[in-house]
């Protein structure tokens, strides 16, 4: 099972100092994190995508490059990549680049993006979404396994004899997750490609996620692509780790009550009950993830949300310290045991082309 | 008997309050109309005010929580539903219209709803007229023909044709009579695919 994070890239006032960070020093921190995720052996650390005030993430593929040439193994992600408003051939053309500079450690995330602005800044209307991600993701899928495509739809200029490049890296294009929070033609997509599901599952309560999951699973089978417990599922969460689950709390508070999404709403406890928002000590993290298993079932990604609300760089790295040390080892061995073999684990580059090595034999 | 739902949505803040006094009046005379019709109602009395912090949340977080699920699903599923709400400025409370805010927009869809209002005078009785049955014709309701205001001078008045009490009888009357004439509601899962996958990819 993969381990990791994941940022919306918000840039938010510290609460508890009444300071905001520039987007400069926001964005340099976030380098920081990942790297310090590589360094506490998570797995991935995948970035959103805005194109609006307060976040600076509008060029993912630009800062995942940057962290590609600076760390070794870190599986480099996306949360999610907007395939409505993006062009999807610059979205084929964008990540082949980067899975040929990173060396294969990429894949993304499709989300459809829920800013009703963005989608005419980009000649969209959100009212179209689910065709949007459909018709968008389709041409994907060809452009990154077909050489010479020849395309017509509804959302962008035909394309005639257009090759897009790079290739895939070693003619095996990167692992797509789709995510979506309750849209179930999303996971019917997921499931339709055999590609995986991703399911937010933070800031919305759990049912969402189980029923979404369990949608995908029985229609990956539907589609051929093997026994629902073997079709491929990540989910979000969000944590706060101290040693002291009341230390947990009292720091965690004020960011809560204050945060972008939920904050001035729900108490912190009215929110942790409805969602699956862990603020406490490394055993509870722990139990509550490992509970996740048993409504979404097996699954092959843990991403967990550490560094939004205005938390200040030294907390989010204390956080993933945390987690490398005391939270991940543990969920690694728990999920292990608890796994049935015939369960896949999340494809990787070297998991992909071997799959596709032996396709080929199995042709010859 | 036919088993059918009522729910009964009061946004009273007082207690006692006289919006949830009209409202129990309306709903036993409900209960009585649907009798006459062979119609058993089983009734749901859903007090904003206990639910106000929830749907202040729901309208922050996006989602219902709790108490507030429930009474959102009780009013999808819901074969009627008698609405009343207190006069405030001028219109309904703000609590009464946060909380149709939240109900999703095709939960009251050929619904068989009556309105009814309360406030001091009667100055303020067009309220049904401006303000609630516009909001519930856009939610697609049926709302009855006859909605009931209830001014503090009603609460006094004796029996007779034009009192509260008439009123009452006959907007129940009404309400009672479009559930009779409908199919018990069933609740379409939110969850669930509308159209196969080859459908979409053909746009």
């Amino acid at each position: 099972m993969q381990f990791g994070i994941f940022s919306v890239s918000d840039i938010t006032t510290d609460p508890t100092t009444g300071r905001t960070p520039t987007e400069h020093e926001r964005i340099k921190n976030v380098v920081t994190i990942a790297k310090h995720a590589e360094e506490v052996g998570l797995d991935v650390f995948a970035l959103g995508e805005h194109h609006n005030e307060p976040f600076f993430s509008s060029s993912p593929t630009t800062t995942l490059g940057y962290l590609a040439a600076q760390t070794d193994k870190l599986l480099l992600s996306t949360a999610t990549t907007l395939i409505t408003t993006n062009d999807p051939v610059k979205i084929a053309e964008d990540y082949a680049m980067l899975q040929h500079l990173s060396d294969g450690r990429v894949d993304l995330m499709l989300g459809r993006g829920n800013t009703g602005p963005v989608y005419p800044w980009f000649g969209k209307d959100i009212r179209a979404g689910i065709p949007l991600a459909v018709e968008n993701y389709a041409l994907l899928h060809r452009l990154w396994r077909e050489h010479v495509v020849d395309w017509q739809g509804k959302f962008r200029t035909p394309l005639q004899s257009f090759t897009s490049t790079p290739r895939p890296l070693d003619g095996v294009p990167p692992f797509v997750w789709h995510g979506s929070i309750r849209s179930p033609e999303i996971a019917e997509q997921a499931a339709y490609y055999g590609d995986g599901f991703f399911a937010n599952h933070i800031f919305w309560p759990a049912s969402h996620t189980q029923r979404m999951v369990a949608l995908y699973r029985e229609r990956f089978a539907h589609y051929g692509h093997g026994a629902p417990d073997q079709a491929v599922v990540g989910l979000g969460g969000q944590v706060f780790i101290r040693r002291n689950s009341q230390d947990a709390v009292e720091e965690f508070r004020p960011y809560f009550d204050n945060a972008p999404v939920y904050g001035h709403g729900p108490s912190l406890e009215d929110f942790s009950r409805e969602t699956p928002l862990t603020v406490g000590s490394p055993q509870q993290v722990i139990d509550r993830t490992l509970g996740f298993r048993d409504y979404v079932g097996d699954y092959q990604r843990q991403l967990f949300l550490v560094d939004h609300a205005g938390l200040p760089l030294k907390t989010v790295l204390e956080q993933l310290d945390i987690l490398g040390e005391e939270v991940v080892p543990v969920l690694r061995k728990e999920f292990a045991a608890l796994k049935p073999a015939h369960v896949p684990e999340a494809p990787t580059h070297a998991s992909l082309v071997a799959a596709a090595l032996e396709k080929d034999e199995v042709k010859a | 008997m036919n088993q059918r739902s009522l729910v009964v949505i009061t946004a009273g803040l007082s207690q006692p309050s006289s919006t949830r006094l009209l409202a129990d009046q309306l709903f036993a005379a409900a209960v009585a109309a649907a009798t006459r019709h062979d119609v058993a109602f089983d009734v749901t009395v859903i007090e904003l005010r206990d639910l106000a912090h929830h749907i202040a949340d729901h309208l922050l977080t996006g989602f219902p929580r709790g108490e507030l699920r429930e009474a959102l699903a009780a009013v999808a599923a819901a074969d009627a539903v008698i609405a009343v709400t207190p006069v405030f400025t001028a219109s309904y409370s703000g609590l009464f219209k946060s909380f149709f805010d939240v109900v999703d927009r095709d939960a009251l869809t050929d619904k068989p709803v009556l309105i009814a209002a309360t406030a001091g005078t009667a100055r303020h009785s067009l309220v049904l007229e401006h303000a609630l049955r516009p909001m519930f014709a856009y939610l697609r309701a049926v709302v009855v023909p006859t909605a009931v205001f209830a001014a503090s001078d009603d609460w006094g008045a004796g029996s007779g044709e034009n009192t509260l009490r008439a009123r009452i009888t006959r907007a129940a009357g009404e309400l009672a009579r479009e559930v009779s004439r409908r199919e018990p509601v069933a609740v379409a899962d939110p969850f669930a695919l509308t159209a196969s996958f080859e459908d979409l990819l053909k746009g």
